[in-house]
């Protein structure tokens, strides 16, 4: 098992290093000089202009300023925010909790639907529940979310009244983070009305970002029970007289479970394209957001670590799944 | 007493009509396709079918609500936009955006992805090393993030949009062509042809790759839908194509503020968006089933 983690590392460090390349490359990339890029309208001072020229290490060779760099991303210094003077990594660590939340919530709602859907439409071959959960999957995944979003706030906010427009928390609940999940802070001081509060505020953002992987986790649950409930060991089950919830239960959905464990690792980066526009939309105070704003600020130190940072976190994440796939799955380790 | 009865021989059907029968048994496949035909031809002759040109403004009626509406007028079927363009006219000219969007991305990422892919299942190699790399780098990159990325390296604009898209989707052609060289470069038939002296060029284009068109058909059907959202994310954050175009993402990003005041303006784009790319992911999963063989039953 060890061998397999170190070997799945080996494999993926040319990409990490590309990744860097790739960071690095991009403040290099932006048309005319960089600083007066982020520097935008408003122009520069010459002695400002200095004293970034010399902080970004612009004077230096390229081959020295990208070791320095990458020196700098290994000791978690990500450089100085144009816009608000804070380090980079600070402004992620109080950010990225809020997506996690969202994200996990997302994927928890895709999860808890998305496979007994699939499951039940796959048993029902060809029935109406078949044909109905199919149809709205394919709808799901071929959804604008930005669009979703905006529908969804129009019908239970606007119309229903139902729900807050944006937002985290309500603004008279001021919780100092501890662990910076709104949900888990507000529990954690025992301020019940915060934890409604924050949860209600979770309902719509969720919502929205669960739909294109709830479609997806759904289809794919449908198609490998499909394939796993033709097997013979099914058909074996089957004779052999056990009840069809156990034959479905342990018999088919155990091994129908290693491509759809596959799928829901590959929905992560879904799941971050879809925090920016979903972040957008509800005013949710996550590194989605963090991004499109450094972006419309020319906040290129802060763009040029989001890209870094999140397309390591995704690569993490999907090392774990692999891992996990090969827990389920002892064929894969052996090879 | 000669025997009076013809003997009924049924020729194999053909490659297409053998496509048509496995694509037909999947009727959302068909309605799919009705959809996206019907969506071309609004495009082709969106100005000859749209009531206004899409940038005239009515100024006595800003904000009219659609005819079925308390304060509709037959004049503005689906309403008009905060500075009172006729929002049905505004559509049917954005599907001429999201089709030319999806053709150009598809196009572009199609023909690179193909050429990259083909060279480094060839030549294998340090090539193939290389070209694969920069692949996985491309795809470690969540696909909206990594165009907003580019996009605002290369400026806003719909050109640059489509240009980074195609960056982003490219590498599924390239991965899809390179397994599907790699399978078929050493059977027999590309031996021969290799024996009979064909040359590099013609050994990849015209012997190996008619080989590998199923799979790269439905992913490009895919990449199509794809490029018509993502393309409409960009514009809906400002990025993409840039008002006054009637573009669907660009109008859903002008028409934010009113959601809650004119639900509208909000509810056709989006609703355009939908239709479209579900309309082409129906004939995706169609041209799957047809063309994929294992699935194919009998």
């Amino acid at each position: 098992m060890l061998r397999y983690i170190l070997q799945k590392l080996a494999l993926i460090v040319p990409t990490v290093i590309g990744i860097t390349i790739a960071a690095f490359a991009f403040i290099r990339l932006l048309p005319g000089d960089p600083i007066l890029a982020m520097a935008g309208q408003h122009g520069i001072t010459p002695e400002r202009y200095e004293i970034l020229k010399e902080q970004f290490g612009f004077n230096l060779p390229i081959w020295q300023q990208y070791f320095n760099y990458v020196g700098g991303v290994l000791h978690g210094d990500f450089g100085i925010s144009v816009a608000t003077k804070r380090p980079v990594m600070t402004e992620f660590l109080t950010l990225f909790p809020a997506t996690v939340e969202l994200a996990t919530v997302a994927m928890i709602l895709a999860i808890a639907l998305g496979i007994p859907a699939g499951i039940f439409a796959a048993v029902k071959r060809g029935s109406w529940f078949d044909q109905v959960t199919m149809g709205v999957a394919l709808t799901g995944y071929s959804m604008p979310i930005f669009w979703w979003g905006l529908l969804l706030i129009i019908f239970f906010s606007g119309y229903l009244g139902w729900t807050p427009v944006s937002g985290r928390i309500a603004l008279n609940f001021f919780l100092k983070p501890i662990t910076g999940f709104m949900t888990i802070d507000s529990l954690l001081y025992g301020n019940w009305p915060a934890f409604v509060s924050s949860l209600r505020y979770l309902i719509l953002p969720s919502i929205a970002l669960a739909t294109i992987p709830l479609a997806v986790i759904a289809r794919q649950t449908r198609s490998a029970m499909l394939e796993v409930l033709g097997e013979e060991y099914v058909r074996t089950a089957r004779a052999k007289g056990l009840s069809p919830r156990r034959v479905v239960g342990l018999h088919a959905f155990r091994n129908a479970l290693i491509p759809v464990v596959t799928t829901i690792g590959l929905q992560v980066g879904t799941l971050m394209a879809g925090a920016i526009l979903t972040e957008t939309i509800f005013s949710w105070p996550g590194i989605g957001k963090w991004m499109i704003d450094s972006i419309s600020k020319r906040d290129y130190v802060v763009v040029q670590s989001g890209l870094l940072l999140i397309a390591l976190i995704v690569m993490a994440v999907n090392l774990i799944v692999d891992v996990l796939y090969a827990v389920i799955n002892p064929r894969i380790r052996v090879q | 007493m000669t025997d009076s009865r013809t003997i009924v021989t049924r020729r194999p059907p053909s490659a297409l009509g053998e496509f048509w029968h496995y694509f037909a048994m999947n009727k959302g496949a068909v309605v799919g396709l009705v959809v996206f035909v019907l969506l071309v031809i609004v495009a082709l002759f969106a100005p000859w079918i749209a009531p206004y040109s899409p940038d005239q403004q009515f100024r006595d009626s800003l904000l009219t609500p659609p005819v079925w509406e308390a304060g509709g007028k037959a004049a503005f079927l689906l309403g008009t936009d905060p500075v009172g363009r006729d929002m049905l006219s505004r559509l049917i000219h954005g599907s001429r955006y999201s089709l030319f969007i999806g053709l150009v991305v598809v196009v572009l990422s199609l023909f690179s992805g193909i050429i990259l892919g083909a060279l480094a299942g060839y030549f294998r190699g340090w090539v193939d090393a290389l070209i694969m790399r920069v692949m996985d780098i491309i795809l470690a990159f969540p696909s909206l993030l990594l165009a907003l990325v580019l996009v605002s390296i290369l400026g806003p604009g719909l050109f640059n949009a489509m240009l980074a898209i195609a960056v982003v989707l490219q590498p599924h052609f390239a991965r899809l062509t390179r397994a599907a060289v790699m399978a078929e470069k050493n059977r027999e038939y590309v031996t021969s042809a290799k024996m009979a002296g064909a040359g590099h060029i013609r050994l990849i284009l015209v012997t190996i790759l008619p080989n590998c068109v199923g799979p790269l058909i439905v992913q490009a059907t895919l990449s199509f839908s794809n490029a018509i959202l993502e393309a409409a994310a960009l514009g809906f954050l400002g990025l993409g194509a840039q008002p006054p175009t009637p573009e669907w993402g660009t109008m859903l990003a002008t028409a934010r503020e009113f959601i809650l005041r004119a639900p509208w303006v909000v509810t056709f784009p989006g609703l355009a968006i939908l239709i479209t790319v579900l309309a082409i992911n129906l004939v995706g999963d169609g041209l799957r089933d047809a063309l994929d063989p294992k699935l194919k039953r009998s």
